[in-house]
């Protein structure tokens, strides 16, 4: 362990402001990277599911 | 050689596969990233000069360095879309450009923020900072061409060679902290040389890079599944697939009635 109290390890000499935005905004920006394909998977599938629904509704229309 | 060639292009088969890699990638990016900042931020000394804003370099290097093997890759699924016309190909090429646009803004706002304590300023133009600033224009391009044509095949012809023409600004990169005079340090590490730092302060970064290229494979396969799942939807593999909620890769419930 390289700092001697928890106050040093967030205060970071004087460059606390910096180093910690520096590591918020990159898992910030990996994380959202993750996240955004995640939620839109559940889009993607939602509407092919719909699309599907309506296809079928016209085949069975359609045979009537 | 080439049935496996021609397996690992097919869509099917990277959906089916990648079910199972992504586990595993994605626990292995989670625990290279943890252990890489633990090390990085709590147990890597402070730099004699510079303090501990030098621990940005943990979050800066590997970002910088993926943006650059980002754009490769997908210059390189540009070249296989354009000779052969690989659909996996052409859908790489869409995915990859978002992460890689991204991760090279990171790359570029963490070096501002290190810069400011380090050399008085935000931003310079200087060599290295503007043709990464390139690269990010580059990447917002293959972006952006391929949302302006409509059929997927020709945006993505399109956004491969806008992405092979801008492989010139690569080696600009790379060799802009030595053709040019320039605030901006030279690379601290080389892969012919023993690094000129202790090992407690490269074995972080070392952690942190092999995490962010994780994190890139597993935001990559995510991306292509979706991207299959929308471009291969007429097949009959992905009607099954979708319509039978019982899979558990597909385990959206069905909302009826709307």
């Amino acid at each position: 362990m390289y700092f001697e109290s928890f106050e040093a390890f967030l205060a970071m000499g004087k460059h606390g402001v910096y180093v910690w935005s520096a590591y918020g905004l990159g898992l910030l920006v990996l994380s959202l990277n993750v996240i955004l394909p995640v939620l839109h998977k559940r889009k993607v599938v939602a509407k092919q599911q719909a699309r599907l629904r309506r296809e079928n509704h016209k085949k069975r229309a359609v045979s009537q | 050689m080439w049935t496996w060639f021609h397996k690992l292009s097919s869509p099917k088969w990277f959906y089916q596969i990648s079910s199972q890699w992504l586990p595993w990638i994605a626990c292995a990016a989670v625990l290279f990233l943890t252990a890489g900042l633990i090390l990085a931020l709590a147990y890597a000394p402070a730099d004699y000069q510079q303090g501990n804003s030098f621990r940005i370099m943990y979050i800066h290097v590997p970002a910088a360095i993926l943006a650059q093997s980002c754009y490769m890759m997908m210059a390189v699924a540009g070249g296989i879309v354009l000779i052969w016309r690989i659909k996996l190909a052409e859908m790489a090429v869409k995915c990859i450009a978002p992460f890689g646009a991204s991760i090279t803004f990171l790359a570029l706002v963490t070096g501002g923020i290190w810069g400011y304590p380090t050399w008085g300023t935000w931003w310079v133009w200087d060599a290295r900072g503007t043709s990464m600033l390139i690269l990010l224009f580059l990447y917002f391009g293959v972006i952006a061409l391929q949302s302006a044509i409509s059929t997927a095949s020709g945006a993505a012809r399109a956004g491969s060679l806008l992405a092979l023409v801008g492989v010139v600004n690569i080696p600009i990169i790379k060799y802009s902290v030595e053709w040019w005079n320039t605030l901006h340090q030279p690379a601290t590490f080389k892969l012919t040389e023993k690094p000129s730092m202790p090992v407690e302060m490269w074995s972080p970064l070392l952690v942190m890079v092999i995490g962010f290229y994780l994190v890139f494979g597993v935001v990559l396969i995510l991306r292509l599944r979706n991207e299959v799942l929308e471009r291969e939807h007429k097949t009959n593999w992905v009607r099954k697939l979708i319509e039978t909620p019982a899979d558990s890769s597909v385990n959206t419930p069905a909302k009826k009635g709307t």
